[in-house]
């Protein structure tokens, strides 16, 4: 113990490695934080005060929450949020419970076609959404699912690849003899999936259900083109509502703007450490 | 009983594990298959029928024209076309810096540092945003005399040599580089972290024990133990960049020379509905994409061989330390 406190010397190249490290820090810090902030500022700020001070100068007021509660309202925003809520649950439930079976059967079971199934969600995954979307527009149209909540929900879950693979990599970590301690007390497959397989996945269903659903809050182009009804925006189209008649007015912008983050940021601050390892699991497989 | 013999051999079918099997095979792959096909595969397909005809969304089947490969030429010919993947080397140099700012300061977090995790959340979140409200966060950023200039002014610029940051063709691709930067650096680095977490801290106090600086188990230990990721992130970002939408669709709207490919393309599509013209620069980038991606996999074939073989030697130096301590700390006993 006693070496070991020796060497812990603070050297002069220690000190200014620890200089550069926080001065680095503070100012990438700040370069994440400057935007977002000055967005909060003018949020704050009244029409004539907005228009009368430079933007990084502070609202006179911290609680004026005029702006919030305009915005608000003409952007139809507590619609959009239950929109966008009904939205997530929906393809969130679906892509789980098709995504888990998928790669249950996948994972569990050899039948000709299996390796076609898995290059086919392979080769889907390097098609790029928005070239995509030039037909699949076409198809919308032809089904009938355009402007219309369900048949959002209906694609979204349809473009589901990345938490297939991350159920497949999390299965093959579970034993096969649950599987076959399980056949033997005479359980069938379904029962094998449901009770064994679906509690043991939690985790993984956890880092999909926060991949798949930052994707899906924050999903704009597909809503922009599919969810043209007022009613049926969602938050993040909704937004859009921003850009023409209300062009230059900062202020109720940014309130929009905070409103529409406001709860990814509430959840951010509650499951950090969930969201951390959920991406970094999302992202190797990207 | 006896009457239903079929059917009864049916369900008998049924209940044995064999039919089950099949059952459950069928069940469980039927709806995502259907919706793979029915949102991938037949698209994928009506984009190579389409980029052969001249046709909008509304043109009936019958009119639609038939016009070979014109629509291809038109693609390379057009300046507005194929002269819009060189907007992807600014992507693709911005995703460099960003990798590289991403490794940096994923390498500081990952030492003991106050309010490392405060930094890190700050650092992440804009990640978390939705593309559009971004836009309109930029769009305030960069409007003249706004954020930026503000704070450019107070570090001592004069408002007059400023470009202006959006409509300045020499400046405004690096602009909304920059965004992109700004928005998907923090992921990047959570992703690091992750990575550099994953290497054994005894590693680094053995280090330090054995007198090693910071920039010394930066390049031993750190480097060795996220190359993988990086040089993934790396390749990635290849694609990532010829198929950039986001940032110049949501804040220039490709105004002023900032229309990247797909941003072309969308208004081609959906704008103009020059719907056989855009699913044929689809197509053109599709196999761009793919060659891309065949590289990628040769390329991570030999990568990914050498990575194993340096694992093995990782684990086997690291066992190696292990025994070392331990030997050690016996020896201690033996002598007190």
């Amino acid at each position: 113990m006693k070496a070991n406190k020796k060497r812990k010397k603070y050297s002069i190249g220690s000190i200014i490695w620890t200089i550069v490290q926080y001065a680095s820090l503070i100012f990438f810090g700040l370069c994440a934080l400057i935007p977002i902030v000055s967005c909060v500022i003018t949020a704050f700020k009244t029409e004539e005060e907005y228009k009368a001070t430079n933007v990084m100068t502070l609202p006179e007021s911290w609680l004026n929450f005029d702006n919030f509660v305009k915005a608000f309202e003409e952007a139809n925003m507590g619609r959009a949020f239950l929109n966008s809520l009904i939205v997530m649950v929906c393809v969130l439930f679906v892509s789980v419970i098709i995504g888990t079976q998928l790669a249950y059967v996948l994972n569990r079971f050899k039948f000709p076609g299996n390796s076609l199934i898995r290059n086919l969600f392979l080769f889907a995954s390097l098609l790029p959404q928005v070239a995509m979307q030039v037909t699949v527009y076409n198809i919308m149209t032809n089904l009938g699912l355009v402007n219309s909540l369900h048949g959002y929900i209906i694609m979204m879950c349809g473009t589901d690849v990345i938490s297939i693979y991350i159920f497949i990599q999390y299965m093959e970590n579970i034993p096969l003899s649950l599987d076959e301690a399980a056949i033997i007390d005479g359980a069938s497959y379904w029962t094998i999936y449901w009770k064994v397989m679906l509690p043991l996945l939690k985790p993984a269903i956890v880092t999909s259900c926060i991949l798949k659903g930052v994707n899906v809050y924050n999903e704009y182009y597909a809503a922009n083109l599919y969810l043209q009804d007022k009613s049926l925006h969602t938050i993040s189209r909704c937004l859009y509502t921003f850009v023409g008649p209300m062009g230059s007015q900062y202020n109720l912008i940014c309130a929009g703007v905070i409103i529409s983050f406001l709860p990814a940021l509430i959840i951010f601050i509650l499951c950090q450490k969930q969201i951390y390892s959920g991406v970094a699991a999302g992202a190797v497989k990207g | 009983m006896e009457a239903k013999k079929e059917s009864f051999n049916l369900i008998k079918w049924a209940k044995s594990r064999k039919g089950q099997k099949v059952l459950i095979c069928l069940a469980f792959t039927a709806i995502p298959l259907l919706l793979l096909l029915v949102f991938t595969y037949i698209p994928f397909g009506e984009m190579v029928k389409f980029s052969f005809y001249k046709m909008k969304y509304s043109t009936p089947v019958e009119k639609r024209v038939f016009v070979g490969l014109k629509n291809y030429i038109d693609v390379f010919q057009r300046e507005d076309c194929f002269g819009a993947l060189k907007l992807s080397l600014f992507y693709m140099a911005g995703s460099l810096i960003q990798l590289a700012l991403a490794l940096y300061l994923a390498t500081i977090l990952s030492f003991k540092v106050k309010g490392g995790n405060f930094f890190k959340g700050l650092m992440f979140f804009p990640y978390l945003i939705s593309g559009i409200a971004i836009g309109f966060i930029f769009k305030f950023f960069y409007t003249r005399g706004f954020v930026l200039d503000t704070i450019l002014q107070w570090i001592g610029f004069e408002l007059e040599n400023l470009p202006y940051w959006l409509k300045d063709q020499s400046v405004n691709n690096w602009s909304l580089v920059a965004t992109s930067v700004w928005r998907y650096f923090g992921q990047n680095m959570v992703l690091f972290i992750g990575a550099i977490m994953s290497v054994d801290a005894e590693l680094y106090e053995a280090a330090e024990l054995d007198g090693a600086n910071k920039f010394q188990q930066f390049i031993h230990i750190i480097l060795p133990s996220i190359r993988t990721i990086v040089t993934l992130n790396a390749i990635l970002s290849i694609t990532g960049a010829l198929s950039a939408f986001e940032q110049p669709y949501v804040i220039t709207n490709g105004a002023n020379g900032t229309g990247t490919y797909f941003v072309v393309m969308n208004e081609i599509a959906h704008v103009s509905q020059k719907v056989g013209l855009a699913c044929a620069m689809a197509i053109v980038l599709l196999l761009i994409i793919f060659a891309c991606t065949i590289l990628q996999k040769l390329f991570f074939k030999f990568v990914f061989r050498d990575a194993d073989s340096e694992d093995e030697s990782y684990a086997a130096k690291k066992a190696k330390r292990k025994a070392e301590k331990e030997a050690k700390k016996n020896m201690k006993k033996g002598v007190a």
